[in-house]
């Protein structure tokens, strides 16, 4: 009975110590987020994309013309993308995030954070 | 002398003025070199043959300037590797015009990026003009980063905002106008209520005879709002010139010829001098259009135009770069303009 308890002990320990999924030093690095990838193209953002909370999402500029990626309610403004040219941004916090080309404005996007 | 006479048409099924089949025909895609005359109201179009010139004397109280458009300078990928090279093109045949354009008018996108070399390179190209003045407004790529300040710096100078101002010349009144900065999610371009106001009063005291042309970047008039064609609070800006008897709209930004008559306005907008887009509808964006290189020249041009004195009209030509100058010349000039159509 000791050992039995012993054991559970032990195994509550490495639980604690070694969370499991995560960002347990397991899984991989604690400081990698997942990644979701926009790729702009045609003067497009695509569907509105919905991602979990701490993803990053990063735009791809795919155009033959610049664009940027900017938040309306100002979380988040993008440089000016040439082709090739892509942004990151994490989003911490859950919500809709409206967004839209300040160049071409009748370009908007959205990401859902859940 | 020889008329060419193509096509003049005179439809006026309405009685209201306005020519519909004849502006149909003029909604011409690029490099034709059509010219569309608006006179006493109505529209007449001519098919221009090469080597139709105009009148090689320039009379009293005719004023001829020339438009030019989206030079891109920076630009570099399939749709045209070299747009230096084509705005160098333009301005030869600006030089080349029978009549030297008192001046230019640039609808915008001077440069692709904004980028300090892009502006040198294209005032270095625009250097070699034979007209004395370039009048700008800027492109939605010539404000990107810096709202703007560099454009000002460069051309900005005497003009109010984010670049709006006002000019004459021979009795016609310009007015430059900006409508690609601060742009709102899901909108067309926008002219802004600081703007609009100084439009208003800038018109206020002249008579209603006098010849108004009006030039901004992207179409004041809705084209196609799908690709952002358009500008949201451009109506607001045409009930200003209701009362005026000849206006004309000059735009850019959409990178092919356009044409208009509504009322007492003639609206155009000018092919670019560094990549042909797609007309509306018929490709998924619109983008650079890539073409086979030999037709590349055949889709960018340069407008030149000319007021009369007297006529309503404001007498536009598109030619494309690659437009041949025949030997044994056609005068199209204001007498034979008078006698074609009634």
């Amino acid at each position: 009975m000791k050992r039995t308890i012993t054991s559970a002990a032990v195994l509550l320990l490495c639980v604690a110590l070694f969370p499991i999924g995560g960002s347990g030093a397991s899984a991989r690095p604690a400081d990698e987020p997942a990644k979701a990838v926009v790729t702009i193209d045609n003067f497009s953002f695509g569907h509105p994309i919905t991602v979990p909370v701490g993803t990053t999402v990063v735009w791809t500029n795919t155009d033959d013309v610049p664009h940027n990626v900017v938040s309306k309610d100002k979380l988040f403004k993008s440089p000016i993308l040439d082709t090739g040219e892509h942004f990151e941004f994490t989003f911490k916090t859950a919500g809709t995030f409206d967004y839209y080309c300040s160049i071409h404005p009748r370009m908007t996007g959205q990401v859902v954070v859940k | 002398m020889t008329e060419q006479k193509a096509d003049a048409i005179l439809h006026d099924h309405n009685h209201d003025g306005i020519d519909r089949r004849g502006f149909l025909k003029c909604m011409a895609w690029a490099g034709t070199g059509l010219l569309c005359v608006m006179q006493g109201g109505v529209l007449k179009s001519f098919a221009m043959a090469p080597g139709m010139k105009w009148g090689k004397k320039e009379k009293t109280g005719e004023l001829a300037f020339a438009q030019i458009s989206d030079s891109h300078i920076g630009f570099s990928k399939a749709a045209n590797p070299d747009v230096g090279a084509t705005l160098q093109a333009a301005v030869d045949r600006l030089n080349a015009l029978p009549i030297v354009p008192e001046f230019v008018l640039h609808t915008g996108d001077i440069t692709h990026l904004s980028k300090t070399a892009e502006f040198d390179g294209a005032q270095q190209l625009l250097k070699g003009l034979r007209a004395d003045t370039v009048h700008y407004v800027p492109g939605e790529h010539d404000v990107l980063n810096d709202d703007g300040r560099q454009y000002l710096e460069r051309f900005g100078k005497g003009s109010k905002g984010a670049g709006w101002y006002s000019f004459d010349q021979k009795g016609v009144h310009f007015i430059g106008l900006v409508n690609v900065v601060n742009l709102k999610a899901g909108g067309l371009g926008l002219l802004g209520h600081d703007q609009l106001e100084w439009m208003e009063d800038d018109l206020k005291h002249l008579s209603s005879s006098t010849p108004i042309v009006v030039f901004a970047h992207i179409p004041l008039w809705s084209v196609y709002p799908e690709w952002g064609w358009g500008t949201d609070d451009g109506a607001q800006a045409l009930s200003y010139l209701r009362k005026f008897g000849s206006v004309s709209v000059l735009n850019g930004h959409i990178h092919q010829v356009m044409q208009k008559v509504e009322g007492n306005v003639t609206f155009h907008t000018a092919m670019s001098t560094a990549f042909p887009q797609p007309a509306p509808g018929s490709a998924p964006s619109p983008g650079p259009m890539a073409v086979p290189a030999e037709k590349l020249r055949g889709l960018l041009g340069i407008t030149s135009a000319k007021f009369v004195r007297g006529s309503h009209a404001l007498a536009v030509v598109d030619s494309s770069l690659d437009a041949q100058a025949a030997s044994g010349e056609t005068i199209l000039d204001a007498n034979s303009l008078a006698s074609v159509g009634g």
